[in-house]
C-alpha cells in the first residue's frame, strides 16, 4: 500500500516534470506505458529540458534501464516465464516488483507477489503520470513547486539503502558523481551519466570476490522505493 | 517535436529490450561473482551521477542553484533521519519551493 502511494506521488511528479521539461502529455504517457521504468523516464525528461543532444539523452535513459536486465537475470529463475507470457512479464521487471517478489518465502507466493505488484504499480504509475502531466500545464512553472528537486531526491532515496550498506557502495557513488560532474562541460548531456558506469566496473574489480557461492541478489532494495 | 517523439519511442524500446534481455540471458552468466557485483553497483553509480548532474548541471555547464541545493540537503537530512520515501520527496520539493517563494534563493 505504502509502495503504491509512493509510486503515485512519483508518477504525479514525473508527469509534471515531463511536461515542465517540454514533453507533451501524450509523450509523457507513452513513456510510462511502454518504458515503465521511472529513473529512465526522469532522465529523458531531464535531457529534453537541458536542450542538449537527444541522442545522448536517449542513451543515458536506456543505459539507466539496463539494471532491469540485471533484475531479469535474477527473476527468470523465480518466474520461469515461457511463451506468450514472457513479453508481458518482461515489461514488469523493475525495482519494486523484484524487491517485493524476492521478499516472499516460496516460489508460488513470489510469483503471485510479482503479478500483484506489477498490476498495482502499472495502473498507479500510468494514471498518476496522466494526472501530473495535465496538472503541470495548469499550475505554471514546475520550479516554483520545487519539482526540479524531485528527481535528484528520488534517486538519492532509491540508492540510500545501498549507500548505507557498505564502503564500496559509497565510494562507487561518489566516484560516479565526480566522473559525471567533471565530464559535463565537455560532453553532450546524458553521456557523463553513462561514463559513470565505469565507477561500478572499478568497484566490482576492486572488491575481493569470494568463491562462486550464493552472493546477495543484485540490488533488490527494500520495498520503499518510489518510482518503478 | 518529431525528434522528441523518436527519442521517446527509442527510449521505450531500449528500456523494454533490456528487461526482455534479462529474462533471456542464460543464468550461468550470473554465476560469475564479478558480474553479480557489477550488477549491484551499476544503479549506485548511475543514480549518484544523475543526482550530481541534475543538482549542479545547467545544460553543459555547472551552476549552483541555492534553492535546489537546499532541497537536496533537506532530502539528505530526511534520509539520515530514516524518513519514508514520501517524506523525503516532500521535504526536498517543499524546501526548494519555500525558498523560491520567499525570494531567498
Amino acid at each position: 500500500m505504502a509502495l503504491g502511494l509512493a509510486v503515485g506521488v512519483s508518477g504525479l511528479a514525473f508527469g509534471a516534470a515531463a511536461v515542465g521539461s517540454g514533453l507533451s502529455v501524450a509523450q509523457a504517457c507513452v513513456l510510462s506505458l511502454l518504458a515503465f521504468t521511472g529513473a529512465s523516464q526522469f532522465a529523458l525528461a531531464g535531457a529534453v529540458a537541458g536542450g542538449g543532444s537527444l541522442i545522448g539523452g536517449v542513451a543515458g535513459a536506456v543505459l539507466l534501464g539496463s539494471r532491469n536486465a540485471l533484475y531479469g537475470l535474477r527473476m527468470t529463475g523465480v518466474l520461469e516465464p515461457r511463451g506468450a507470457r514472457k513479453p508481458l512479464t518482461a515489461l514488469g521487471v523493475i525495482d519494486e516488483t523484484t524487491a517485493v517478489s524476492l521478499a516472499q518465502p516460496d516460489t508460488a507466493s513470489a510469483r503471485l507477489a510479482f503479478r500483484v505488484t506489477f498490476a498495482t504499480i502499472y495502473i498507479t504509475w500510468n494514471l498518476s503520470t496522466l494526472l501530473g502531466a495535465y496538472g503541470a500545464g495548469r499550475i505554471g512553472s514546475p520550479q516554483s513547486f520545487g519539482l526540479d528537486v524531485v528527481g535528484p531526491a528520488a534517486f538519492l532515496a532509491l540508492i540510500w539503502p545501498q549507500l548505507r550498506a557498505g564502503r564500496t557502495e559509497r565510494a562507487v557513488g561518489l566516484l560516479g558523481a565526480a566522473i559525471a560532474l567533471i565530464t559535463t562541460p565537455f560532453l553532450p548531456p546524458g553521456v557523463p551519466v553513462i561514463l559513470a558506469a565505469t565507477a561500478a566496473l572499478a568497484g566490482a574489480l576492486a572488491t575481493p570476490v569470494p568463491g562462486a557461492g550464493a552472493a546477495e541478489l543484485p540490488a533488490a532494495e527494500p520495498p520503499v522505493a518510489g518510482a518503478p | 517535436m518529431t525528434g522528441t517523439w523518436v527519442a521517446v519511442l527509442v527510449t521505450a524500446a531500449g528500456c523494454y529490450a533490456f528487461k526482455l534481455a534479462g529474462l533471456t540471458v542464460p543464468r550461468r552468466v550470473l554465476d560469475n561473482p564479478r558480474v553479480r557485483r557489477f550488477a549491484e553497483l551499476v544503479p549506485v553509480a548511475l543514480l549518484a551521477a544523475l543526482v550530481a548532474v541534475q543538482t549542479f548541471g545547467d545544460g553543459q555547464s555547472l551552476a549552483i542553484d541555492p534553492a535546489r541545493l537546499a532541497g537536496l540537503g533537506a532530502a539528505v537530512l530526511a534520509l539520515v533521519l530514516r524518513a519514508p520515501f514520501l517524506v523525503v520527496i516532500i521535504a526536498a520539493a517543499g524546501t526548494a519551493a519555500a525558498l523560491r517563494a520567499l525570494g531567498v534563493a
